[in-house]
C-alpha cells in the first residue's frame, strides 16, 4: 500500500517543456516588446547617435579622438571643467548643509511653523533654475537692492552662479535629507540617553551615522543637479564658463555640433559616476530601512529650538525673498526708475520670446507629458515588475528606464537633434513639433516616476495575476480592473510631478522648440537674453502659479480619491 | 483504492531554477475526488510542486496529465483548476460579489445566471450576507471563505490550496479545517492542499505526500504515514519519534547497547548497524506476561506532566547512555506507582519497531 518512491538512479532529464503560449502572454510580450521599442527610440539610440558624433567630423567622416584632442588643446574650452566641478562641489556642500540643518529641525526638534516651513521649501520646485538667477540680478546686479552687500563683488560670474544653484536644489535635498532622518531608531536614543551620552556625542555618534547613507546621495543628487543644470549659469553666469552653457554656446552659438556633443561627453562622464555611485550608495539605505525602527519623537529643548527656529525663519526668509523679489520687480514699470505698479509686464505678446502663445504651448505640453507619461511609465513599470516571462529582458527594460536619470537635460536635447533631425529616421517627422517635446520631457523624467509606479506595484499581491489566469481573466482586464484602481495614488503622483517638472524644464527642451511650440520656459530664457528681465520674470512666475495651481487641483482629486475608497483601503 | 480512478498523473517532474534543483524525479496520481496534502518542511518544493501542477511556473521536464489529457505544457489558463493562496489575494478594491464572480463574467455568462451562482457560492461558505462588503471589512477566516468561493465559482475539476490557513489564528484554522474538509466533501472536488503542519495534513488528508529536499519521501494515507513511515525522516518529521543506534544481529533481532530486541528486519543483514525507531505511545509499561520478548528494565529519569499523559524520560547501563521517552497514560503512572527514580519494565512490541539505515 505505502509507495515509497525509490529514489532510482537519477533518469536522465527528459526533454524540457516548452510552455505553450496562450494569447494573453502573447499580447503580454507583444506589449513589452513595444515598451521595449519605446525606451530604444526614446534613449538609447539617440545617445549612441549622439556619441558617435562626438567622433565625426563635420562632413560625418569617423575621425576617432581628433575632437576630443582639440577640446582639451583649447584652455577655453576644458577649463570650463574645472569651473563647473568648483561651483558644483561648493554648492553640493553649501546646501547639503542648510538642507540637513533645516531637515534636522523640521524632524527633530520642537518648533513652530513646521508646516510653513515645509511648504516654503518647496517653492523652488514651481520655477524654472532660471528664476533663481533673475532674482538675483534684482537683488545683487548692477542696480540690485542689496549691491552693498557683496563689498565690490560682482554677483554675475561663479557668486552668482553658487547662490543660484543652492536656491534651486534646495528642496531636491530637503526631501532626501527628511526621509533618511525619519527613519533613524528611536531605540538608539533611548539607549544613548540610558548610557548619558551627551547630546553632542549623541549627534555625532547616532544621528549622524544613521543618516549617513541619504547624505551621501543627497549630496551626490546635488551635485549632478548643479554640474549639469544650464538655467542658473546662463542667466547669472555672465562670461563664466560652465560645461552646460559650454554646450549651448558651441550648438546655438556657433553651430558646432560636433564640439556640443563632446562637450555633452565630457558633460555626462561625470554624471553617471556620481549616478552609479549614488545607486550603490542608495541600495545600503534600503538594508537600514528594512529593519523595523521605532519612530523617534523629539522632546524639547528651549535652547536648541530657538537656534534652529531662528534658522529655518532665515532660510524661508531667502526663499520668499528669492520669489518675492521677483515678483515684486515683475510689477513695477522700470526698475528701479519707476516703481509704480503695472502689468505691463505680463504683456508677453509685445515682446520677443514666444508671447503668451508660449505659455499656452507649455500647459498644453506639460498635459501632453503627464497624460501620455504616466500611461506608457505605469504600463511599462507593470510589466517589468508583473509581467510573465522575457526575465531577462524585463531586467533589461528596468535598467534602461533607470539611464535617463543619469543622463543631463541638455545632453538628452542635443542627442534629439542628431537622432531625429536625421532625414533617414523614419520619426524625423516629429521634429519641430510637439510630440518631440513631449517626448524628451516624458524621456527626461523618466526614472522618477518608473520607481515610484514600481513601487506602488510592489506592494500589490503578487499572486493576483495568478489568481487571474486561474479565472481565465486576461492581464489586461486586471491591469485595468484593480491594478490601476489600487495604485490610482500613485497613478496621480506620477502624473503630477510629470506636469510640473514638464513646465520648468529649460535644458530637455531648449534644443528642440520650434517657432511655433516655443514654450514659457524658453521665454523666459529667451526675454532674460534679450534685456527683458521684468517680463522674464513676470513668464517665470506665470509656471510658479500654474505649478501651484496643478498642485492644488492634485490635493483636492487625491482628498477626493481617498474619500471615495477609504472603504476598502482600510486597515 | 486501486480501482478508483486517476484524476491526475504527474510523471518525472524536475523543476530547476539556475543551478538549483527544487524538484527532483517527482511522479505521483490523485484520484478522483481526493484529497491529497502535500507535507514538508519550509523549502522542501510543496509550492513549486502546486504551481508547476496550476501552469503557474512550468516544470522544466516531466508530464502532467489531468482527467487524461495532457496538460504538462499549458498555460494557466488553459487546465481547470481554482486556486486559494496563503495571502488570500482578494482583490480589495471589489466588493466580496465582484470577487466571486470576477471569473463568470469573462464567459459571457448572463448575468441572472452569474448572479445566481455567486448567491449559492456565498451560501455554500456561510457568507451569503457580506456580499457588498470590501475583504478588508472581514475578518482573516471570512476572506478565506472568500477566496474559496472564488476559487470554486468556475466549478473546476481540480482545487489547489497553497498552506490556506497559515495565516490565521490556532481557533479559526481547527474551524476552518472542517469547514474546507466538508466543502470538499460535498462538491466532491478532487483537493490539493500544500501544508508544512503535519495536524492539519494527518486531520484533513485522504493520503499526504510527504517530501523532503525536491523529492517525495513517502505517499499514504495519515495512518500509514503514522504508523509505518517510510523513512527516518518521514518518522522524525511526523509525530514523535525515539531514534536509537543499534546493530543488526541476526535476521529477526537487533542489538541495542546491551539488550536485544525482536523485530522484523526485513531489508538488513546482520552486521548492518541501524537506526531503532519506536514511538513513545508504543512503549508499553503493562500488560506484561513472564516470557514476553523484548522485555527490558529501565530506569525514569524524568517523568514531564502534560496534561492528558506523562512523558517518561527512559534510561539504564542496558542501553548504554541512550534514552528514550514513553508516554504512560496518567492512570497507569498512579496505578504503577511511577516516579522518578524508579525501574520500570517495559515492553517494545516488535510491530511496532521499525529499523532505519544510517545516515
Ligand atoms: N523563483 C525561484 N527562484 C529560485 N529559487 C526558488 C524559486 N522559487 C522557489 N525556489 C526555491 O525552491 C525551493 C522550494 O521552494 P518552495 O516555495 O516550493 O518551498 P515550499 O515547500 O513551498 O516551502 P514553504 O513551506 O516555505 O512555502 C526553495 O529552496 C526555494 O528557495
Ligand atoms: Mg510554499
Amino acid at each position: 500500500m505505502t509507495d515509497t518512491v525509490s529514489t532510482t538512479i537519477t533518469t536522465s532529464p527528459a526533454a524540457p517543456i516548452r510552455p505553450t503560449l496562450s494569447r494573453d502572454d502573447i499580447i503580454m510580450r507583444l506589449s513589452m516588446g513595444a515598451i521595449a521599442i519605446f525606451l530604444i527610440f526614446a534613449i538609447i539610440l539617440p545617445l549612441y547617435t549622439m556619441l558617435s558624433k562626438s567622433f565625426e567630423n563635420k562632413a560625418g567622416d569617423f575621425i576617432g579622438l581628433q575632437n576630443f584632442a582639440e577640446y582639451f588643446s583649447t584652455p577655453a574650452l576644458f577649463l570650463s571643467i574645472f569651473n563647473s566641478l568648483e561651483i558644483s562641489i561648493i554648492a553640493t556642500f553649501i546646501v547639503l548643509i542648510t538642507a540637513f540643518i533645516y531637515g534636522y529641525a523640521l524632524t527633530r526638534s520642537c518648533i513652530p511653523l513646521k508646516r510653513f516651513f515645509r511648504l516654503v521649501s518647496l517653492v523652488p520646485l514651481l520655477t524654472p533654475s532660471l528664476l533663481g538667477g533673475i532674482s538675483l540680478v534684482y537683488w545683487f546686479g548692477n542696480q540690485g537692492v542689496a549691491k552693498g552687500l557683496l563689498m565690490g563683488e560682482k554677483i554675475y560670474g561663479p557668486i552668482g552662479i553658487t547662490i543660484g544653484s543652492s536656491y534651486w536644489v534646495f528642496p531636491h535635498v530637503l526631501m532626501i535629507v527628511i526621509t533618511a532622518l525619519s527613519i533613524t531608531d528611536a531605540r538608539l536614543y533611548e539607549a544613548a540617553e540610558s548610557l548619558r551620552t551627551s547630546k553632542l556625542k549623541t549627534f555625532f555618534t547616532v544621528t549622524l551615522p544613521g543618516c549617513k547613507y541619504g547624505l551621501i546621495s543627497a549630496g551626490f543628487v546635488a551635485f549632478t543637479l548643479i554640474f549639469t543644470d544650464f538655467g542658473v549659469p546662463k542667466v547669472i553666469g555672465g562670461n563664466y564658463n560652465m560645461l552646460a552653457t559650454d554646450i549651448y554656446k558651441q550648438v546655438i552659438g556657433q553651430q558646432n555640433f560636433q564640439m556640443g556633443a563632446v562637450v555633452s561627453v565630457v558633460l555626462l562622464i561625470p554624471a553617471i559616476i556620481a549616478f552609479t555611485v549614488d545607486r550603490i550608495v542608495q541600495r545600503k539605505q534600503v538594508a537600514l530601512l528594512s529593519a523595523r525602527a521605532v519612530p523617534y519623537t523629539p522632546k524639547s529643548d528651549m535652547m536648541r529650538d530657538t537656534v534652529l527656529f531662528l534658522f529655518c525663519l532665515i532660510v524661508a526668509i531667502i526663499i520668499l525673498g528669492m520669489v518675492g523679489m521677483a515678483q515684486y520687480a515683475a510689477l513695477v514699470k522700470f526698475w528701479p526708475y519707476n516703481l509704480t505698479l503695472t502689468l505691463d509686464n505680463y504683456n508677453f505678446d509685445v515682446m520677443d520670446g514666444g508671447g503668451w502663445d508660449a505659455y499656452y504651448n507649455s500647459i498644453r505640453m506639460g498635459l501632453y507629458t503627464a497624460f501620455f507619461g504616466t500611461i506608457v511609465i505605469f504600463f511599462g513599470a507593470y510589466l517589468v515588475e508583473k509581467g510573465r516571462g522575457f526575465g531577462a529582458g524585463r531586467t533589461a527594460l528596468h535598467m534602461i528606464a533607470i539611464i535617463p536619470l543619469a543622463v543631463p537635460g541638455m545632453v538628452l536635447g542635443l542627442a534629439y537633434i542628431f537622432f531625429f533631425n536625421n532625414p533617414a529616421n523614419p520619426f524625423n517627422f516629429i521634429y519641430g513639433t510637439m510630440a518631440i517635446l513631449v517626448l524628451a520631457s516624458v524621456t527626461h523624467f523618466y526614472t522618477v516616476s518608473h520607481l515610484t509606479a514600481v513601487t506602488a506595484l510592489k506592494q500589490m499581491d503578487p499572486e493576483f495575476e495568478s489568481v487571474s489566469q486561474s479565472l481565465k481573466t486576461p492581464f489586461y482586464k486586471t491591469f485595468s480592473r484593480v491594478t490601476v484602481p489600487v495604485c490610482m495614488p500613485a497613478i496621480f503622483d506620477v502624473s503630477i510631478y510629470l506636469f510640473m517638472n514638464a513646465m520648468t524644464t529649460v535644458s530637455a527642451v531648449v534644443f528642440i522648440y520650434a517657432s511655433d511650440t516655443t514654450l514659457a520656459s524658453i521665454a523666459v530664457l529667451n526675454m532674460d537674453d534679450a534685456g527683458d528681465i521684468a517680463p522674464a520674470a513676470a513668464m517665470a512666475l506665470m509656471i510658479a502659479y500654474t505649478c501651484l495651481a496643478a498642485r492644488g487641483i492634485h490635493a483636492v482629486i487625491t482628498w477626493q480619491l481617498h474619500k471615495k475608497t477609504q472603504a476598502w483601503r482600510a486597515r | 483504492m486501486s480501482q478508483q480512478e486517476t484524476f491526475l498523473k504527474i510523471q518525472n517532474l524536475f523543476k530547476k531554477f539556475g543551478d538549483f534543483t527544487a524538484l527532483q524525479d517527482v511522479s505521483l496520481e490523485v484520484y478522483e475526488g481526493e484529497f491529497v496534502c502535500f507535507l514538508g518542511p519550509s523549502g522542501c518544493g510543496k509550492t513549486t510542486l502546486l504551481r508547476a501542477i496550476a501552469g503557474l511556473d512550468i516544470q522544466t521536464s516531466g508530464h502532467i496529465e489531468q482527467d487524461g489529457r495532457d496538460i504538462s505544457a499549458l498555460p494557466p489558463s488553459e487546465r481547470d483548476f481554482g486556486i486559494v493562496f496563503q495571502s488570500y489575494a482578494l482583490f480589495p478594491n471589489l466588493t466580496i460579489l465582484k470577487n466571486v464572480s470576477y471569473g463568470l463574467e469573462n464567459v459571457k455568462m448572463p448575468k441572472a445566471a452569474i448572479d445566481a451562482r455567486v448567491t449559492e457560492l456565498l451560501e455554500l461558505v456561510g457568507l451569503n450576507d457580506q456580499g457588498i462588503k470590501y475583504p478588508a471589512q472581514l475578518s482573516g477566516g471570512q476572506q478565506q471563505r472568500v477566496a474559496l468561493a472564488r476559487a470554486m465559482a468556475m466549478s473546476p475539476g481540480l482545487l489547489l490550496l497553497d498552506e490556506p490557513l497559515s495565516a490565521l489564528d490556532a481557533r479559526v484554522r481547527v474551524h476552518l479545517r472542517h469547514e474546507i474538509k466538508d466543502l470538499q466533501r460535498t462538491l466532491g472536488v478532487t483537493t490539493i492542499m500544500v501544508t508544512h503542519d503535519q495536524e492539519e495534513a494527518l486531520t484533513m488528508a485522504d493520503r499526504i505526500v510527504v517530501m523532503n529536499d525536491g523529492v517525495i519521501e513517502q505517499i499514504g494515507t495519515p495512518e500509514e504515514i503514522y504508523s509505518n513511515p517510510a523513512s527516518a525522516f518521514v518518522a522524525d518529521f511526523i509525530g514523535t519519534m525515539n531514534f536509537i543506534p543499534g546493530k543488526v544481529s541476526g535476521t529477526g533481532s537487533v542489538l541495542v547497547g546491551g539488550a536485544s530486541l525482536n523485530c522484523k528486519t526485513d531489508g538488513f543483514k546482520e552486521g548492518d548497524s541501524v537506526v531503532v525507531a519506536i514511538r513513545p505511545e508504543d512503549v508499553n509499561a503493562q500488560d506484561m506476561n513472564e516470557g514476553d520478548e523484548n522485555i527490558i528494565e529501565l530506569d525514569v529519569k524524568y517523568l514531564e506532566f502534560l496534561g492528558s499523559f506523562y512523558r517518561a524520560d527512559l534510561g539504564g547501563d542496558v542501553l548504554s547512555g541512550h534514552e528514550l521517552y514513553a508516554d504512560f497514560s496518567v492512570n497507569l503512572v498512579r496505578r504503577k506507582n511511577i516516579e522518578i527514580g524508579s525501574k520500570l519494565p517495559v515492553r517494545f512490541p516488535a510491530q511496532f519497531i521499525q529499523l532505519y539505515s544510517e545516515s
